[in-house]
């Protein structure tokens, strides 16, 4: 790669070890992707739970925040991806003193780099929105992948050490989605139902994420928003792009009439692939269990949008959810406040359900939050979180909100 | 002569080791019970094989970012494949390699996970970009 004489010096050490390791682990993985040389990037964003942490990795932090404030302050705002544990709830979900220890040592390391604890992998609904062109370091496939697509942002998927590392140098290698020519569709879609509702749109992103296979693919995908007769909103592409990111590994999809880059083709226009009705209610029965007792239901991944918390409200209004069922709601700290203030928090937890703030579940210990409490069946209108919790061995089902909210009353699913 | 696999440059120390071959995906957090060192994941080919000390030689890195970190802290407590090898890895995978130390090659001519069988012995070099096949000899 191609070092100006500020990433020389920081390669030397000059500017202290952070930075020192920090450019020396980004040229490790732009050789990796034949990067020519860095760009800057106007923000970054952690993701750093300590359940992927481990110890090694908060030690890991520890050691780097242990040096001079000069040489382990960011050089960019650098943000989080939600965290292990919440505080405020941790207990009522089963996770331990231990699990809180080690939250707290994180999160003590992070300040130490002048990090900003936003704890939220919906940054582009809540705190700051990225604009056409702005690179970035994102460090959540969800945020990553709406950031490039919905905004015409340019970022990689850029895990935790990645993006700590963007923040202390305040660049990333330029390959992948910073680049124009990795940005032109080479798959082709053509759409011929209209999603229901956030689940179906995550389960239409989970079919095409699968058909993909590869974070090397663009995805060009027509014919959803005609059919609706609107654009789907910022929620409906969140499920949708998340769900797309999480099956199938892709950072970037064009919508043409929706996203802003023009739908060019890397090579000649592939053949369509035409998804139905038939396509997304198989997906959907994939995971069906009607009938089954339901052990936990949950509205997550990604967090919940105020619009998408004052649902869940609307939906739980008067009504209880069942003594062995438990009901768990993720959202931003900076959501769980509007929503405190709101009142929707306690409409919410009136019916018996958990509010937690700062986790997105999967991201919290999810397989001895499943031992301690006893949980196999999860229903959720996620459809990326039914991807995800099949390896902490849960037994996921995928529905509606309304048909979350009915099963949980009623225990099992209806 | 052992058979020889061009890739790309890779990430990692030089290593020797068994290869563990399956047509299927990877991601740390979807697919593994790390502690105990299997593949936990259902749907997975490889679901309930330990990787612990095993060349992983599978199709493609997918889902989410926690492999970053999780390849680091597999390593710290010595429950971590010995290498891995994909036909095609996502940025994740090449950045936890990078964290971790953990040997890592891609981008072959051909498909790694029909070229490699389970129980061959290979000999990576990540900085010569080649995989050697040792129980093999080349046609």
């Amino acid at each position: 790669m191609r070092l100006n004489d500020e990433e020389k010096a920081m390669l030397a050490g000059e500017l202290g070890e952070p930075r020192r390791w920090a450019i020396a682990h980004q040229i490790a993985v732009g050789g990796f992707f034949d990067a020519a040389d860095f760009v800057p990037v106007s923000q970054a964003h952690i993701m750093a739970d300590t359940e992927s942490l481990g110890e090694a990795g908060v030690a890991f932090l520890e050691g780097l925040a242990a040096a001079p404030a000069a040489e382990r302050r960011v050089q960019v705002p650098t943000i989080t991806d939600p965290r292990g544990l919440d505080f405020e709830t941790y207990k009522r979900l089963g996770q331990t003193e231990a699990m809180a220890a080690l939250e707290g040592r994180a999160t003590a390391a992070f300040r130490e780099f002048g990090v900003l604890m936003t704890d939220t992998c919906i940054n582009y609904q809540t705190i700051l929105p990225p604009v056409r062109g702005e690179h970035l370091a994102m460090g959540d496939t969800g945020v990553t992948i709406y950031a490039n697509s919905v905004f015409g942002a340019r970022s990689n998927f850029e895990g935790g050490p990645s993006a700590l590392a963007a923040g202390l140098t305040g660049r990333t290698p330029r390959y992948g989605y910073h680049l124009d020519a990795e940005r032109r569709a080479t798959r082709h879609f053509r759409v011929e139902t209209a999603p229901c509702d956030l689940s179906e749109w995550g389960a239409l992103g989970g079919i095409i994420g699968r058909e993909c296979g590869s974070y090397w693919e663009v995805p060009l995908i027509e014919g959803p928003a005609e059919l609706t007769g609107a654009p789907p909103g910022s929620d409906a592409l969140k499920h949708f792009g998340a769900a797309m990111a999480s099956y199938g590994s892709v950072a970037l999809f064009h919508m043409p009439g929706i996203t802003p880059e023009p739908a060019e083709f890397a090579g000649r226009r592939p053949p369509a692939t035409q998804i139905g009705r038939a396509e997304i209610d198989a997906f959907l029965a994939s995971y069906e269990a009607k009938g089954d007792k339901v052990d936990v239901v949950v509205f997550a991944a990604p967090q919940l949008s105020l619009i998408e918390m004052a649902a869940v409200a609307d939906a739980l209004d008067g009504r209880r959810v069942h003594a062995e069922t438990t009901l768990l709601v993720a959202t931003s700290p900076e959501i769980k406040s509007a929503a405190d203030r709101m009142g929707l928090t306690a409409r919410i937890e009136a019916s018996g359900a958990v509010v937690a703030a700062g986790i997105c579940f999967y991201q919290s210990y999810a397989g001895e939050m499943a031992a301690a409490n006893g949980w196999q069946r999860l229903l959720t209108n996620s459809a990326k979180l039914t991807n995800i919790i099949g390896g902490y061995g849960y037994r996921p089902t995928l529905a509606s909100l309304e048909r979350c909210v009915a099963s949980a009353v009623a225990g099992r699913i209806v | 002569m052992p058979i020889t696999l061009k890739c790309h440059r890779g990430i990692g120390p030089a290593v020797t080791g068994t290869a563990l071959v399956a047509k299927d995906n990877f991601s740390a957090r979807y697919d593994l019970d790390r502690k105990a060192g299997v593949f936990s994941r259902p749907s997975h080919a490889l679901a309930g094989q330990t990787y612990r000390g095993r060349i992983l030689v599978l199709d493609q890195a997918k889902g989410g970012v926690a492999t970053a970190w999780m390849l680091h802290e597999m390593k710290a407590r010595d429950v971590v494949p010995l290498a891995l090898v994909f036909n095609r890895v996502n940025p994740i995978l090449a950045q936890g390699a990078a964290l971790g130390a953990v040997t890592m090659v891609d981008r072959f001519d051909g498909d790694v996970t029909d070229l490699i069988r389970t129980g061959d012995t290979l000999r990576i070099d990540p900085e010569a970009g080649t995989v050697e096949i040792l129980n093999r000899e080349s046609d």
